[in-house]
């Protein structure tokens, strides 16, 4: 079953749809390739990810992106209620992007298609960067546009049965300058509006009630998401650069939206080069969000709300992640073609905390009427190691 | 009736922006222009972060940053 | 209400076109005598504008963290090589703040024509230099007749036609 896949596969796509990653309108970056590996694992799920990415100039105006991920998710999620099935899947991402640079605007253009056997995601996005008033500042619009089509399966991980349950389109509009302070320090902030309708919910997953027929105490069915749901989110970001060659990151960003979830999330980094050798960062975030109106660990009774959820990703939550990663210019001054390459391990460790989900683990437990289980919490380890070759 | 001043300041503002000289000046750029000064430096990497940070949170959007750098052209 | 200093806003509308269009300005606010300067070699050694009276001298203003810079320096080297005889100089002014890396950039990459540093940017000041890299062109007469800002593959060329131009005066 895919239900951790689902998730990503909308994560994917919205990740997609953020703002330009990172440009400055004044040159178009260095020619690239890079070769990535991941590995996520926590709350009983491990996930990899490979992924190979080629960039190339055209022209000194002109630049081409080519972009080919694979998700594959194996293991139990701890929201597995039904059957304690073994989740076994694979998704796969391919994107194309286009960059034109004219005098001090960059515009870009990109197509991600992203096909899993219940999920089938195609994102069109757009965006333009301009620089302006002497390169200090740079204004950056996007618009993105993403068709989804949802399926469940009801087969089995080796057999699969696909039900086609709906389709879900989304639109993200995005905005973000960016101003040079001092020659040592420059802000941004960032505002992304996503708004998407049709069938949001997971189907995986299902919403418990108290029944006291039920020997467990407890039963189930379905959630039933609205059909909208439109988010706004604002960050506000600042890199400053240190006395001696480091610099420092800070970023807080405000999000909301209709379904009445609040998040906050903080975000400090170190940068610290060695020579043009070693470049080491260390990184700390925390993140703390308030429940959907709609969501609850355990409901009254059936058909108590028009709209109900059980998803742990709408419940109020808190996080904290401490990261640290090492570049390492193997060659620093390039050889034949190569201007430089380098290789990467990023390692974070992040702890999930949950205020209103409990542990499955413990559901049906006689010591623990429905409703009493013990808070569910998780650790999770993000290993990441890449090869980036520049040309 | 009112929009006129607002017109007025408004061409003012955006045509007065081109006399604005750059308080940093382009050979001030060394320090923008080092690669630890980029918002970032690996899109793979920080793309995928924010994949699974929005695959397990209820919070999406406004990641990512421009400009800086050298101002080169 | 009327708009004041029209004119003003004409002008500015004016340079933000013709800037905006071309890379190349005719000496524009910067036309005029080219101030003289006296900076460092990198071995320590004075040099300055003066040095080449008489000539059609090009001042190049560069940085090690320039990436369009680094493009053009082959280019102007063979520039350099080929108009030398004819009358023509050179100069580099560096930008940087400090000299370790034009050092290892140059030991890496060297060039033929004379660089100077610039480290506290009198030189860029004096200039009015608004881009990184900008190449002002003196003719024999010590006046400022082109600023070329920034650099894309292919204004060598550009570069070439007047320095041949100021050459034949």
């Amino acid at each position: 079953m895919a239900r951790r896949q689902r998730i990503f596969a909308r994560a994917a796509v919205i990740a997609a749809l953020l703002l330009v990653r990172s440009t400055s309108a004044d040159v178009l970056p260095d020619d690239r390739a890079d070769l990535f590996y991941s590995k996520y694992s926590g709350g009983g799920m491990d996930i990899t990810g490979e992924s190979a990415l080629v960039r190339k100039k055209i022209t000194e105006n002109w630049a081409v992106e080519a972009n080919y991920f694979v998700d594959k998710v194996s293991g139990a999620s701890i929201d597995v209620l039904s059957q304690a099935s073994v989740i076994k899947d694979t998704r796969k991402q391919k994107t194309g992007t286009i960059e034109y640079l004219h005098d001090k605007t960059t515009y870009t253009a990109s197509y991600i298609n992203s096909v899993e056997r219940d999920y089938v995601s195609n994102t069109a996005s757009f965006s333009l960067s301009q620089d302006m008033f002497g390169d200090l500042t740079t204004v950056t619009l996007g618009y993105a546009k993403t068709n989804d089509k949802v399926g469940e399966n009801n087969g089995t991980a080796w057999v699969p049965i696909i039900d086609w349950l709906g389709y879900a389109q989304t639109s993200s509009y995005s905005g973000g300058i960016s101003q040079i302070i001092t020659k040592n320090f420059i802000a941004g902030v960032n505002l992304q509006v996503i708004t998407d309708s049709g069938y949001l919910a997971n189907p995986y997953r299902s919403i418990r009630y108290l029944d006291s027929s039920n020997p467990k105490g407890y039963s189930l069915a379905s959630q039933v998401y609205p059909d909208t749901h439109t988010s706004t989110a604002v960050t506000v970001q600042g890199k400053y650069y240190l006395p001696y060659r480091a610099a420092v990151t800070a970023s807080y960003r405000y999000y909301t939206d209709t379904w009445g979830v609040v998040g906050n999330t903080v975000e400090l980094d170190y940068t610290h080069p060695i020579k043009n050798i070693w470049i080491l960062e260390g990184r700390a975030r925390y993140y703390k969000q308030g429940q959907a109106t709609f969501y609850s660990d355990l409901f009254p009774f059936a058909d108590s709300q028009n709209f109900t959820a059980r998803d742990q990703n709408l419940a109020a939550l808190d996080n904290y992640t401490l990261g640290a990663k090492a570049t390492y210019a193997f060659l620093p001054d390039g050889w034949k073609f190569f201007k430089r390459a380098t290789v990467t391990l990023d390692i974070s460790r992040i702890r999930f905390n949950y205020t209103d989900f409990r542990n499955i683990k413990y559901y049906g437990v006689p010591q623990y009427p429905p409703g009493t289980e013990p808070l569910y919490y998780f650790n999770a380890t993000v290993s990441q190691i890449y090869v980036s070759m520049f040309f | 009736m009112r929009l006129r001043p607002v017109l007025t300041l408004s061409a003012v503002l955006l045509f007065s922006a081109c006399s604005i000289q750059p308080w940093v000046k382009p050979y001030e750029r060394d320090r923008l222009a080092d690669p630890i000064m980029a918002w970032d430096r690996d899109a793979i990497s920080s793309g995928y972060m924010d994949h699974i940070r929005e695959s397990r949170e209820g919070s999406r959007g406004a990641t990512g940053g421009a400009g800086g750098g050298c101002g080169c052209n | 209400m009327h708009i004041a200093n029209s004119s003003l806003l004409k002008r500015c509308a004016m340079a933000a076109l013709v800037l905006g269009s071309s890379a190349f300005a005719a000496g524009g606010d910067a036309a005029g005598p080219a101030p003289s300067f006296t900076l460092t070699t990198l071995a320590g050694q004075p040099g300055g504008l003066g040095e080449y009276k008489g000539q059609v001298v090009m001042v190049n203003f560069w940085a090690t963290w320039c990436g369009p810079c680094q493009q053009e320096m082959p280019l102007l080297d063979q520039m350099y090589k080929k108009y030398k005889p004819a009358g023509f100089t050179l100069i580099g002014v560096n930008v940087d703040k400090e000299s370790p890396a034009v050092k290892e950039l140059l030991a890496r990459k060297p060039v033929s024509f004379p660089v100077l540093l610039d480290p506290a940017n009198q030189v860029s000041k004096a200039y009015h230099v608004d881009e990184m890299p900008s190449s002002v062109i003196i003719d024999r007469k010590g006046q400022i007749r082109y600023v070329h800002r920034g650099y894309k593959p292919g204004d060598e060329n550009d570069y070439q036609d007047l320095i041949r131009k100021l050459i034949r005066e």
